[in-house]
């Protein structure tokens, strides 16, 4: 019984990652349809601009509870910035493009970005952590579930995962510029006709979606060592997430992150050996079963 | 009269070209080294650029004739050392091909190289191929020269399997009691080694010890909640894990507020080279390796303190880690059977007495030696490195054969130090020749066949 809550409370803390990681990318990808490949860049350079900024909060003698700030400080200046330049610089060029080609020149721009990561913070690992050791993963102390021992950060995935789902779930169904974006979502041609810039949608999705990214980034900085190269691993997961879920599906992605956290909390629990597997499996069996994903809307025809 | 100037000209560019081309193979004038080393990827931090820095930091030391005895001649054998470095990154497929060029386009000298076992193991036979020296510096499998014989191939640092074994030996002098045990390994080649050979050794050193959980997190996770909570419900005695660089910090940074290492031991095969990055973060008593008399295990020598001055002018103060100490092994094992072969020549030349081609006889004795004479002098060969005396015993006489040592950690003054070392003879820790290490250890450790 025990070792079954401890699958529950691992899967649902993995789930929140994985649900933070891959919304920013199922929501640019039901407004713009692009398969954002960089998502996996920007996600590290927020976990890189997170390391920065709380190396320099530390270093300048604050209180390490002041940490937090810097991380939600990390990701919205990833968002505000990062966000911006791609889609004014490159992106809008490249509208109305095969989805192929953007996959292409997402995937380009993730090369570059990477390459830029490892020009401006290096090759070696960095982690975020003050003076004497502090860390917003251990500040905020631990809980005790099944004679396991978990740190309260956990908590804060959970809690930032379902703020983020429910905030964007309601903008969606009921805010005027949420039904706009629905509107955009289902005909991007007839809404401009009908005089949503779509434009200023695109825009605003991307620097939201990029903010995701970053998010994603700053709250893994403090469990992990920040290394070049981490964003190539969570593109996969991400993607995984995103396909089981039905590409550019909210409730998708939530249920897709859902489900493979369980799943692969079971596996390294029950069957450690067949955890590599295990996100692939449920990948296969959904696709298997609805070949567009759990929450695929009808496709519209167009002619 | 144009076309006459041109022709003039260019028979006589043509002229100079063949004239010369002779002259240019026979005096060398320089030692080209293709040296592959990760520069990008996560094995680039802990071991890719620091194998770098410590091969630039060595060449530049040697071609100034600055290497303490017995290396104080220039470069290699009087001549300049040149290094052509390449990015490991990007599978062995790739590197089968960078392979190619450095050795057909650049037309390097040696190859030394490759940090992933995957990629030793793809080398090898193309090496064999396209008759090159090629020398493996830091990848441990000991697949390479127990399922294969190469001529053209050398190891010049141990393999892994002696990690394992003095491990366990150091494990088991410690904590006698030791029933369950657990791992924490990568899912990959050298994680899955690493385990298979932890596993075998213990289980054979101490019949009735239980695996009551073997985690095997894919390579480069990062996340790794869950598996410490399922290391923490197997309630173990000791926690084996071999892993490195950003997974191992990752893996300690979740671990460590999780109360885990309170009840169990944690054994960090590879875990030397971490310790100053991790201060609080490693609980004391956990036992560390560095693959070998490497690092802190190092015995004070003035190779050992030349790499160390060597090294830190270059890295900007920090000291050597073990990738570092791997590829001095390299480059010096390289030097000492090049230098071993020319002074061989010179010595087998003397033509005095011999009143007939003097000139010619002493030319030829003084010219570099072959590559085939390098590769006889290498076989067998035993020379010194900053991590002690490196003998060439298994593979055929191309894989090299040394002790190792372990040690436990203590927090002290916010430094991670190690105490109680404890050091094992090459024999103990490694399979005679012809034996597999599996094998070796699933007989008990017999020294002969």
């Amino acid at each position: 019984m025990s070792q079954f809550i401890a699958v529950l409370v691992d899967g649902i803390v993995y789930s929140s990652w994985l649900f933070i990681i891959a919304v920013g990318l199922t929501l640019i990808y039901g407004v713009m349809k692009i398969l954002n490949i960089a998502h996996g860049s920007l996600y590290a350079l927020g976990a890189f601009t997170s390391v920065t900024l709380c190396t320099m909060w530390f270093s300048g003698g604050h209180d390490a509870m002041g940490s937090y700030a810097m991380l939600l400080l990390a990701a919205v200046l990833v968002g505000l910035v990062a966000g911006p330049v791609i889609e004014r610089g490159l992106l809008q060029f490249m509208y109305g493009k095969d989805e192929v080609v953007l996959v292409l020149v997402t995937y380009a721009l993730f090369l570059i970005l990477e390459d830029l990561i490892k020009l401006v913070w290096g090759v070696d690992p960095l982690f975020i952590t003050g003076p004497n050791g502090e860390s917003p993963y251990s500040l905020l102390g631990n809980f005790e579930v099944a004679g396991l021992t978990y740190p309260n950060y956990n908590l804060v995935l959970v809690g930032v995962a379902a703020a983020t789902g429910g905030a964007l779930a309601w903008a969606l169904a009921k805010t005027r510029s949420g039904k706009l974006l629905l509107a955009v979502i289902h005909d991007r041609e007839i809404s401009a006709a009908l005089g949503i810039n779509v434009g200023r949608t695109y825009f605003v999705t991307f620097t939201i979606g990029a903010m995701l990214a970053g998010v994603g980034g700053a709250l893994t900085a403090p469990t992990v060592s920040v290394v070049t190269g981490m964003g190539a691993e969570v593109i996969v997961l991400a993607f995984a997430v995103v396909v089981i879920g039905g590409l550019g599906s909210l409730p998708g992605a939530a249920l897709g992150a859902l489900i493979v956290g369980l799943v692969r909390a079971a596996a390294v629990h029950y069957f450690p050996e067949v955890e590599l597997f295990s996100i692939y499996f449920v990948m296969a069996v959904v696709l298997i079963l609805r070949p567009k994903g759990l929450f695929s809307g009808a496709e519209v025809r167009k002619i | 009269m144009l076309t006459r100037l041109l022709r003039v000209a260019l028979t006589g560019l043509a002229i100079t070209a063949v004239s010369s081309a002779p002259a240019l193979a026979q005096q060398k004038t320089s030692i080209k080294i293709g040296f592959v080393t990760f520069l990008s990827g996560p094995a680039s931090g802990p071991f890719g650029v620091p194998a770098k820095l410590a091969a630039e930091g060595i060449v530049e030391s040697l071609n100034a004739g600055k290497g303490p005895a017995p290396y104080q001649i220039k470069g290699i054998g009087g001549l300049p050392v040149e290094l052509v470095v390449i990015d490991e990154a990007g599978g062995a497929t790739k590197q089968v091909s960078e392979y190619r060029t450095l050795v057909q386009r650049q037309d390097v000298d040696v190859v030394i190289g490759y940090i992933g076992s995957g990629d030793c193991l793809a080398i090898a036979p193309v090496a064999e191929e396209l008759k090159k020296l090629t020398v493996f510096f830091d990848c441990g499998t000991p697949r390479i020269f127990e399922e294969g014989s190469y001529k053209y191939v050398f190891r010049t640092r141990p393999h892994a399997t002696m990690d394992a074994v003095a491990a366990t030996m150091y494990l088991l002098d410690n904590r006698p009691a030791v029933k369950r045990v657990s791992g924490i390994n990568q899912n990959y080649a050298y994680g899955q080694d690493s385990w298979n050979d932890f596993e075998a050794t213990i289980k054979a050193m101490k019949p009735g010890v239980e695996i009551v959980t073997s985690q095997m997190p894919k390579f480069g996770a990062g996340q790794y909640g869950s598996e410490i909570s399922a290391l923490i419900a197997s309630n173990p005695d000791v926690i084996h894990s071999s892993l490195w660089g950003g997974d191992l910090e990752a893996f300690m940074l979740q671990a460590q507020p999780r109360d885990i290492f309170k009840k169990s031991q944690l054994v960090l095969v590879a875990g030397e080279p971490y310790l100053h990055r991790l201060p609080g973060k490693i609980p004391d008593g956990t036992i560390v390796g560095a693959r070998g008399t490497n690092g802190v295990f190092a015995p004070d020598s003035a190779l050992k303190r030349w790499l160390v001055a060597t090294y830190k002018a270059k890295s900007g103060g920090l000291d050597p880690n073990y990738p570092a100490y791997s590829v001095a092994q390299a480059i010096l094992g390289v030097k000492a059977a090049w230098e071993k072969a020319a002074a061989k020549k010179i010595g087998s030349a003397t033509p005095m007495g011999a009143a007939k081609n003097v000139k010619e006889e002493m030319e030829k004795a003084y010219a570099p030696p072959t590559q085939e004479e390098v590769i006889a002098a290498f076989e067998r060969n035993v020379f010194d490195s900053p991590s002690g005396k490196v003998h060439m015993n298994l593979g055929k006489g191309h894989q090299a054969v040394m002790g190792t040592a372990y040690g436990s950690t203590r927090f002290e003054n916010g430094v991670v130090k190690v105490g109680s070392i404890k050091y094992y003879d090459a024999d103990r820790v490694t399979p005679p020749e012809g034996v597999s290490s599996l094998d070796w250890i699933k007989s008990g450790f017999k020294r002969t066949k």
